[in-house]
């Protein structure tokens, strides 16, 4: 027992912890906030999770066939557009089941990735190691004890995470067109009768979320390693989703929702690295599912206290 | 009039699919071209692959078997207005009890033991998937949300299993065998592939749910939640009840299809065991229509696909592109509107 709880204090105490769970929780923040966008707007998107997975992808591919990471990202946001665009094209034009065309795109992104994989590089399984996105160096900061270790060198993508958060709420909540998404996520039958174009804003906040899905898997595949393995995305959409209705559809409570499960996964992995506990090499696997039962319990407990937009998931037809 | 309508819309159930099908295809087709392949010599192979010979088509009916299971699980949940994402941890929660219990099963009979293993098999799929029932009425949490994370626990759940308390030596990670008696018997062997008894209970599952949606109180009360849910309350009908009874069920054929692979194919849970099936079984009731029959003969369409898909890999095309076909039946699918508008020969009559 005591050893136990040495180890949590030795996880506590050491900045690699606080620096991982900044890192689990980005692409999650990524995530998680193109899901308020997309569900801000009335438009339930489960899609993240394959959005995800074909960013992580075009961020490899960019980056290895120009050699400039910087446009594996651009490659990662173009793919991740254009998977968003069929499903709002399924679910807004065609007013089709939005979670059957969420999980249609789960299952392109997960064929055309592994298609590809094997048509480009030539090997199932993963891709080349690439050039990654280059982190930020702080310079003298990194010597700063504890606190330079955490922040010394991080993915500019950490940053533009939180930016993102910024800027989202300024956006949802302070303009125009904010305001536009929130009513026609909640009563499009109004917006349209103000003679707001509820088509169009559905279209922007899908088309958001899937930029900010992708921005979330180029970083899992460009952000650090520079390397794509199959399926790499692994549930973080889904836990993504779980962290925006924790986060009551709002950009602040989706990022700290983010940052639980980030830390949670980043705990995890400190922890079992503990010499001290001696644990057997298949416990990884009862510490690897502990995300995911938080997810559950979470989803489960929280769920009926957090509300969602009147209309998610209503296709909105025009009489 | 009325009759004349059930017929418009009896077509439609058939149309749809098959268009979804037809330009899925046709689309990975043009994928071939675009990276200089031959899509006919791809296709042919494939349809060598799946019945050219008779080891082809014994592999075909094994794939198939568990695969109509899915589709049947799948399909029910769609009918109650539950979208079972999780059928692959449900498949995976049952295949792991059934392995567990038809291993102690060596003093038994097979009278015995083979029911027994099965009905393990099922609660084990029943019990996992009322968790999501459960969260759904009691919590309002989405289905598709905590069967997706009872997945991910599942699969976890099986890998610390394989890797230590119920673990068999040597090589990849896996359990015991079953006992002999909890095996089914082999309808016919050619070389290393054998036709299970496995089929058959799959083609029962397939009877079972018809007379369940179609015939029993249960089966129209669950369709009733799954088409209205406060009409069905407001008419008596427990949405609480019928959600979880209607995700058990679903849960149940799910375990049902990992057990016919502990039973007729691995004699073990191994890691690999649930592999797609569950997602399988999602692209299988939207063929299907959410229809029993239907759902079996969309089963021997992606068990051929799938089956096939190997011989294709040798003829130079990736069996990654299967599940890209699979995605786009499912997209046309969900966008049913859209394969709708390209009936050009309806137009007239329908207004999409």
């Amino acid at each position: 027992m005591n050893a136990w709880i040495q180890a949590i204090i030795n996880v506590f105490i050491n900045p690699i912890f606080y620096k991982s769970t900044l890192n689990q929780s980005t692409p999650l923040i990524f995530a998680a906030l193109g899901g308020v966008y997309s569900e801000t707007t009335g438009v339930v998107n489960i899609a993240l999770e394959g959005i995800m997975l074909i960013g992580a992808f075009g961020g490899v591919v960019g980056s290895y066939f120009t050699g400039n990471p910087w446009y594996g990202l651009a490659v990662a946001l173009l793919l991740g557009v254009s998977m968003a665009a069929l499903h709002a094209w399924a679910s807004i034009r065609y007013s089709g089941d939005q979670i059957i065309s969420g999980a249609a795109i789960i299952l392109l992104a997960q064929g055309i990735t592994g298609f590809s994989l094997v048509e480009l590089f030539g090997k199932p399984g993963s891709t080349d190691l690439v050039r990654s996105i280059p982190l930020v160096n702080l310079g003298s900061f990194e010597k700063t004890p504890f606190f330079g270790k955490i922040f010394g060198s991080l993915s500019p993508l950490v940053y533009i995470a939180f930016a993102s958060v910024i800027f989202s709420w300024y956006l949802i909540y302070k303009t125009k067109l904010g305001l536009r998404m929130r009513s026609v996520g909640n009563n499009p039958e109004a917006a349209d009768t103000l003679g707001i174009n509820v088509y169009n804003i559905r279209y922007f906040g899908v088309l958001m979320s899937g930029i900010l899905a992708a921005c979330g898997g180029a970083f899992l595949s460009i952000g650090e390693l520079g390397q794509f393995t199959e399926n790499m995305s692994n549930g973080r959409g889904f836990i993504a989703l779980a962290a925006m209705i924790i986060g009551n559809w709002s950009p602040t409570g989706a990022m700290w929702a983010a940052i639980l499960f980030g830390a949670a996964s980043a705990f995890n992995d400190q922890l079992q690295s503990q010499g001290i506990l001696h644990l057997a090499t298949n416990t990884q696997y009862l510490f690897g599912m502990i995300p995911y039962i938080i997810t559950l319990i979470v989803v489960g407990g929280l769920v009926g206290k957090s509300r969602a937009p009147s209309a998610d998931g209503i296709p909105y037809i025009k009489d | 009039m009325v009759s004349r309508l059930k017929k418009f819309y009896m077509n439609d159930k058939i149309i749809v699919p098959v268009i979804a099908v037809v330009v899925s295809l046709f689309i990975a087709a043009i994928v071939m071209l675009l990276i200089g392949k031959n899509p006919f010599i791809a296709y042919g192979a494939l349809i060598y692959g799946a019945f050219g010979t008779e080891g082809a088509l014994i592999n075909n009916i094994m794939k198939a078997t568990p695969l109509i299971l899915t589709g049947l699980a799948v399909g029910f949940g769609f009918r109650a207005g539950l979208f079972n994402i999780g059928a692959n941890g449900q498949l995976i929660i049952g295949a792991l009890l059934a392995t567990y219990v038809g291993a102690h099963m060596s003093t038994f009979p097979f009278y015995l033991s083979i029911p027994l293993t099965l009905a393990v098999g099922m609660v084990g799929g029943a019990l996992w998937a009322a968790i999501a029932g459960w969260l759904k009425v009691a919590r309002g949490a989405h289905e598709v949300i905590t069967t997706i994370m009872l997945n991910y626990v599942a699969v976890f759940i099986a890998n610390f299993v394989v890797n230590g308390p119920f673990q068999a030596p040597g090589g990849v990670p896996k359990s015991p065998e079953i006992a002999y008696s909890a095996r089914f018997p082999d309808l016919l062997t050619t070389g290393a592939t054998w036709l299970s008894a496995g089929i058959f209970v799959a083609l029962a599952a397939v009877a079972v749910v018809y007379v369940i949606i179609e015939k029993t109180k249960t089966g129209y009360e669950v369709k009733a939640v799954g088409l209205n849910p406060y009409a069905a309350e407001y008419g008596g009908i427990s949405i609480s009840k019928n959600t979880i009874l209607a995700m058990a069920i679903s849960g149940a054929l799910a375990g049902l299809a990992g057990t016919m692979q502990v039973m007729g194919v691995y004699y073990r849970y191994l890691g690999s065991l649930g592999g797609g099936m569950g997602f399988d079984g999602i692209t299988i009731a939207l063929i299907g229509q959410n229809d029993p029959i239907g759902i079996a003969f969309a089963a021997f369409l992606i068990s051929s696909i799938r089956t096939g898909s190997n011989q294709m890999q040798i003829a130079g095309v990736s069996k990654n592109i299967v599940i890209i076909i699979q995605g786009i039946i499912i997209f046309l699918v969900a966008a049913n509107r859209l394969v709708k508008s390209l009936m050009f020969w309806k137009k007239g009559a329908e207004e999409a």
